[in-house]
């Protein structure tokens, strides 16, 4: 069991502290059936929690504190990282990382949300929520790759982009808006990886890319559902529903054609079992990026254009 | 018991005079009292204090097109409710009282017309349709105006009034904001003007997608323009906003608007820039 218990998997742990106890107690007294039979119980109850997840207990896998998250993909699934800092024009934003590093001998180039492990790496990464300077970071990465004919490869796990004055000061808004544009016209391939949260325009200023994965406990949309609650139903105690109505799992998101994969988890989400995801998420963007690597730029830039052309549903 | 006893009757309400209804209208900025006629005659702009109204996109194409030039497109395209989505009350529900007290087919008004005989590729926002959010079908509309640009080899126009995308179709609204802004990467390239006019308010994924991208991006004044609305900002940094903040003003003084042309200047100053390229 993890450290952190959520509230929906009290039921499991309350079971599993009785088996425990009852071992302890079974050196004086046979307790053995009464524990197979409670360890055959915590098993059913188990798989029928994590196999009938609602969005919201999603959302919370989504955010769980061990969840691996954009350092740890890194280090496990690339080598050869070299951190590249600069946006050239007025700092470092510790919630975006990126530089170039290898994937499995191929040299690519790797920028994602970054968000914290603890209190403190959390402050110093402002929580994952970038300021301008993080996309405009980005920004210079994506053209690196494209000026080095390099692939790119991007990890979103964001609550949003940052509301603060300097933020706004800054052009928070222009310069999602230009990784946009520029996304869109890249002449290299593009993989985005949806790792844990994708929340709006935040997520969206690194998202336009070739082909989307997400991992399937991930959660991306156009709010949060705390937000939308507060502004649809006037009051933060509806995010359940409004979970449930912006339909933001990766299921949900695989149906309405966002996403093109889902990365598969283990039982009970990523933090259950780290080398599990690692495997998985390599394997999909090797796959993934194998897929591209041949295709002419050209029909490259045309195919992700249309794929996003089709993006939406109306009458006529 | 209650301690105190009413002694004298309650005062007498009083049949009010008839007054007809929508005569004057009062300035939200500066609270003068304004003839409803001599504002519209101002193209809604308060005549003490300049404030600009809030209008949508019948107005506008009254203000900045040649007389019974303007042509509007793509009426027909409709939202649809493809997540079945329900809040407060249903998407469904939310769309026919909007058409019916807007009379308006969805948040951007879109078509073709001329300024100074000059053919112009046009959008533009209402904000009074479910706050001028960006759905399925302002993405769509928006892309049509782009390709019409395009095939017709002319400039683009977009007023923007939003509050940003559209919560009720949740991810199709967020991709949305990638459509446009690879649309325009086309318009990029065929090294055609986008001319993009923000008015009050425009925020969070219209200006973090289109509404930014502008060849020229221009504010009206005093217009409420940012990716968080003040209200979201004050609640996560705790603290009161300076006054004047995110105004175009701000924006103009930081960079990110190349102008503010006040709206009476509005047509001839597009027609110039236009006659530029």
């Amino acid at each position: 069991m993890s450290k952190v218990v959520l509230d929906f998997e009290q039921p499991i742990l309350a079971l599993e502290a009785k088996i425990k106890e009852m071992k302890e107690l079974s050196a004086s007294i046979d307790l053995s059936k009464e524990i197979v039979d409670l360890e055959k119980k915590v098993e059913s109850l188990r798989e029928n929690i994590y196999r009938n997840l609602t969005r919201w207990q999603r959302v919370q896998l989504a955010r769980h504190p061990e969840r691996p998250i954009t350092s740890d993909y890194l280090a496990n699934l690339f080598t050869d990282f070299e951190e590249i800092h600069g946006d050239r024009k007025f700092k470092d934003d510790p919630a975006i990382i990126g530089g170039i590093a290898k994937f499995m001998d191929k040299s690519v180039v790797v920028i994602g949300h970054q968000k914290g492990r603890d209190t403190k790496s959390n402050l110093y990464r402002n929580f994952g929520m970038p300021n301008p300077d993080g996309y405009r970071k980005a920004h210079r990465l994506f053209e690196f790759a494209e000026k080095f004919n390099k692939p790119v490869i991007t990890f979103l796990d964001t609550p949003g982009a940052f509301p603060g004055i300097e933020a706004e000061e800054r052009g928070q808004a222009e310069a999602i808006a230009s990784n946009l544009l520029l996304m869109s016209s890249l002449k290299v391939p593009i993989v985005v990886v949806i790792i844990g949260e994708g929340a709006s325009g935040g997520a969206i200023g690194i998202g336009v890319g070739d082909k989307i994965l997400m991992l399937e406990n991930a959660w991306y949309s156009v709010i949060s559902p705390e937000s939308c609650s507060s502004i649809l139903w006037r009051s933060w105690d509806f995010k359940e529903q409004a979970a449930e109505a912006l339909k933001l799992s990766s299921f949900d998101l695989k149906e309405q054609g966002i996403i093109d994969e889902i990365i598969s988890e283990p039982i009970g989400g990523a933090h259950r079992n780290h080398t599990l995801v690692f495997d998985n998420v390599k394997n999909a963007i090797n796959n993934t990026l194998n897929s591209l690597l041949n295709v002419s730029p050209e029909k490259l830039v045309a195919d992700r254009r249309q794929k996003f052309y089709k993006m939406g549903v109306w009458n006529e | 018991m209650s301690w105190f006893v009413r002694s004298k009757s309650n005062i007498e309400k009083k049949e009010l005079k008839e007054m007809p209804d929508g005569l004057w209208t009062k300035c939200s900025s500066c609270g003068e009292i304004i003839y409803k006629k001599q504002l519209e005659d101002n193209l809604f702009c308060c005549p003490k204090c300049n404030f600009h109204f809030r209008i949508g996109a019948s107005e506008y194409i009254n203000i900045i097109f040649d007389d019974n030039s303007f042509f509007e497109t793509n009426t027909e395209v409709k939202s649809a409710d493809p997540l079945n989505f329900t809040d407060s009350k249903p998407y469904t529900t939310r769309l026919e009282d909007t058409y019916s007290k807007t009379n308006l087919n969805d948040a951007i008004t879109t078509g073709i017309g001329t300024i100074n005989g000059k053919k112009i590729s046009f959008g533009c926002m209402n904000f009074n349709f479910i706050g001028g959010s960006m759905g399925a079908v302002v993405g769509e509309k928006i892309f049509r105006a782009i390709k019409t640009a395009i095939n017709e080899k002319c400039p683009l126009i977009i007023i923007s009034s939003s509050g940003g995308a559209r919560m009720q179709e949740a991810a199709f609204s967020l991709m949305q904001m990638a459509k446009t802004s690879a649309a325009l990467s086309e318009l990029a390239e065929a090294k055609l003007p986008f001319i993009s006019i923000l008015t009050d308010p425009t925020t969070g994924g219209v200006t973090a997608s289109f509404a930014m991208l502008g060849d020229l991006n221009i504010g009206e004044p005093g217009a409420l323009i940012g990716f968080a609305g003040p209200r979201v900002i004050e609640q996560t940094i705790k603290k009161k906003l300076p006054n004047g903040f995110q105004k175009s003003e701000f924006l103009l003084e930081k960079g990110f608007l190349d102008m503010i042309i006040h709206r009476k200047d509005l047509r001839t100053k597009l027609s110039s820039i236009i006659n530029w390229f």
